[in-house]
């Protein structure tokens, strides 16, 4: 075996130090090491740590600012015991699973729109994506003076087109709270599925059509049988995407009714918020963050194992 | 899907779905337009047909600037959106080269941590963070959301560039250190600028969800002077039960088009950065 010049310049060490940190960088583990280093800390610190020091305070009685007691799983035990809490769970669901299923319809639906050729299409794929790029509390501030109980432009609309005669208080009442709530994540989130699709539906060759139109297929047939397919991975993957983010949504809802009236619209991210920001009690806050944790894992399998036995 | 050549079944089949579209999209944002140029009388007004507007004004506009700190909650904004983004666009690169382009013992287990810590919705984290925020001694401080947001940052500018980083062939690299290349300027000479378009796309992205960031901000930041645009808007505008609309929209506009500026520059890298994950997977 021959002796490796590295070992050999040990005994000179003045000339060759900085061989020697040259011959470590060379060495794929110890670069690739040094390159993860600064990051993963981070992120050891300041998402690995909070994660685990989060279910330590779900198993506290710790007010903000006072020193905690262990009350094990106390917070839990009074959350399962409260009807709120079950509440908000429903809310939760029904939210994520109705603007899931209007985003992909709505997304998809798009997606074929702007997938035709027409002048100017590039220019409309650009203001179709805005709603998903501004700031969601800015546009939700526009949305929130849609739905003003007296000056509502949808009211204004239904009143003056004979469609009622009065108009709703959307944020007051407490199905129309849940239904503008709703609107407002689905006109946020439709572009993102649309423009997603619509990426993996220029993947599809003009060939296959042709095809597939030579051979008798009819559009719907095309659509089913060519186009589904293709674009099915990516639908998947978008919807698992979207499903974690409305399940774990705050922004529309906090700033649209704050979880009211009521707590008809609370869910599980703007209860914790009002447990533990606002009423100062973190132990509780924790708990119920926590508390959507097995949900969330749940659905993404589910929805995984829902698919995977359709194909 | 009808099909046909003539004017008429091209209407119906692109023009009138795409009129329809653009009109759903983009409705609120004229709505914000219009409502933070008319007069009090005209917005307090139920009777009078709210889709246009009679006599524009600037009022709104000018109290904005005068009665509330808009230019710093910008100033703020964007402050924060630049650091958060350079550190993680940096931080994430050096996560994804090696993960990307190396072998060593551990990749696996790390690939696997950034994808979970990529999925771990932010409202797990706000409730501990808070609290060590607060012991840190960081409250109504910028650094305290110039530390947390990378932690949204980062795991996305990794799993993103990732892809990137593995579309280099591996024979472009390696002819660079059959010439002497260290395994440093391979990255730094070969491979960092063949991925340009990557950097771009996760920068772009990675800076419209700092602007996008709330939770954050709203825990962190008490005092006026460190609110961010998002924040400022939706505590000092509306104060208990009063609207200040004219002035609210004002502000989500005005707020609004620095993020659509920066985009309209970019849709490009924007959409590539948006379906790279979903598309290359």
């Amino acid at each position: 075996m021959a002796v490796r010049p590295d070992l050999v310049t040990r005994s000179v060490p003045v000339a060759v130090r900085p061989r020697l940190l040259h011959g470590v960088l060379e060495r794929e583990g110890a670069f690739s090491w040094i390159m993860l280093a600064p990051g993963v800390l981070f992120l050891l610190a300041f998402v690995a740590y909070p994660l685990f020091y989060g279910v330590w305070l779900s198993l506290q009685d710790r007010p903000v600012a006072k020193p905690g007691t262990f009350v094990g799983l106390g917070n839990f035990i009074t959350l399962a015991h409260d009807a709120v809490f079950w509440q908000v769970t429903r809310n939760t669901f029904v939210y994520t699973i109705v603007t899931t299923v209007l985003k992909l319809l709505g997304g998809l639906a798009m997606a074929l729109v702007i997938n035709q050729h027409f002048r100017g299409r590039s220019l409309v794929r650009a203001f179709l994506l805005l709603p998903f790029i501004v700031p969601t509390i800015l546009s939700t501030v526009a949305w929130m003076w849609i739905f003003d109980p007296t000056f509502s432009v949808i009211n204004w609309l239904l009143v003056h087109t004979g469609a009622v005669s009065s108009g709703f208080s959307w944020l007051g009442n407490k199905t129309l709270a849940m239904v503008a709530i709703i609107i407002v994540n689905t006109w946020r989130g439709i572009p993102f599925y649309a423009i997603t699709l619509l990426a993996g539906l220029q993947t599809i060759s003009p060939e296959l059509y042709e095809a597939a139109a030579i051979d008798g297929a009819s559009v719907r047939q095309r659509f089913l049988h060519v186009t589904l397919p293709i674009i099915k991975p990516i639908l998947i993957i978008v919807t698992m995407f979207s499903v974690v983010f409305t399940f774990s949504d705050f922004q529309i809802v906090y700033a649209l009714t704050h979880g009211g009236p009521a707590n008809a619209t609370q869910v599980f991210v703007t209860y914790a918020f009002d447990l533990g920001m606002s009423g100062g009690q973190l132990g509780m806050g924790a708990a119920a963050a926590l508390a959507m944790l097995p949900a969330l894992a749940v659905m993404i399998v589910a929805l995984t194992l829902y698919l995977r036995r359709q194909s | 899907m009808i099909e046909g050549r003539g004017w008429i079944s091209r209407i119906l089949r692109i023009y009138l779905p795409v009129a329809v579209c653009l009109v759903v999209m983009l409705f609120p944002f004229y709505w914000m337009l219009i409502a933070s140029i008319k007069p009090n009388r005209e917005l307090y007004n139920a009777k009078i047909m709210p889709l246009v507007v009679y006599q524009p004004t600037l009022k709104h506009y000018h109290d904005l600037f005068a009665d509330t700190n808009f230019l710093t909650w910008t100033y703020n904004t964007m402050l924060v959106a630049v650091i958060t983004t350079a550190a993680s666009l940096i931080l994430g690169a050096m996560i994804a080269y090696p993960l990307a382009r190396m072998n060593f013992p551990g990749a696996a287990v790390v690939a696997i941590g950034i994808a979970a810590t990529y999925l771990v919705p932010q409202p797990l984290l706000f409730i501990p963070m808070a609290d060590i925020i607060n012991k840190l001694e960081l409250g109504n401080t910028l650094s305290a959301v110039m530390l947390t947001y990378p932690t949204l940052l980062i795991p996305f500018c990794a799993w993103l560039l990732m892809g990137y980083f593995k579309s280099v062939p591996r024979e472009l690299e390696e002819a660079a250190r059959i010439d002497g290349a260290s395994r440093f300027q391979a990255m730094w000479r070969v491979v960092l600028p063949l991925t340009t378009p990557g950097l771009l796309s996760a920068g772009i992205f990675a800076f419209t969800l700092a602007q996008n960031e709330f939770l954050y901000a709203l825990i962190f930041l008490a005092k006026s002077e460190v609110r961010t645009v998002p924040v400022g808007v939706i505590t000092e505008l509306i104060r208990g039960d009063v609207f200040y609309w004219g002035q609210l929209m004002a502000a989500a506009l005005l707020g609004a088009i620095p993020v659509a500026v920066i985009y309209s520059f970019f849709v490009d890298y924007y959409v590539a950065g948006l379906t790279a994950g979903s598309v290359k997977s």
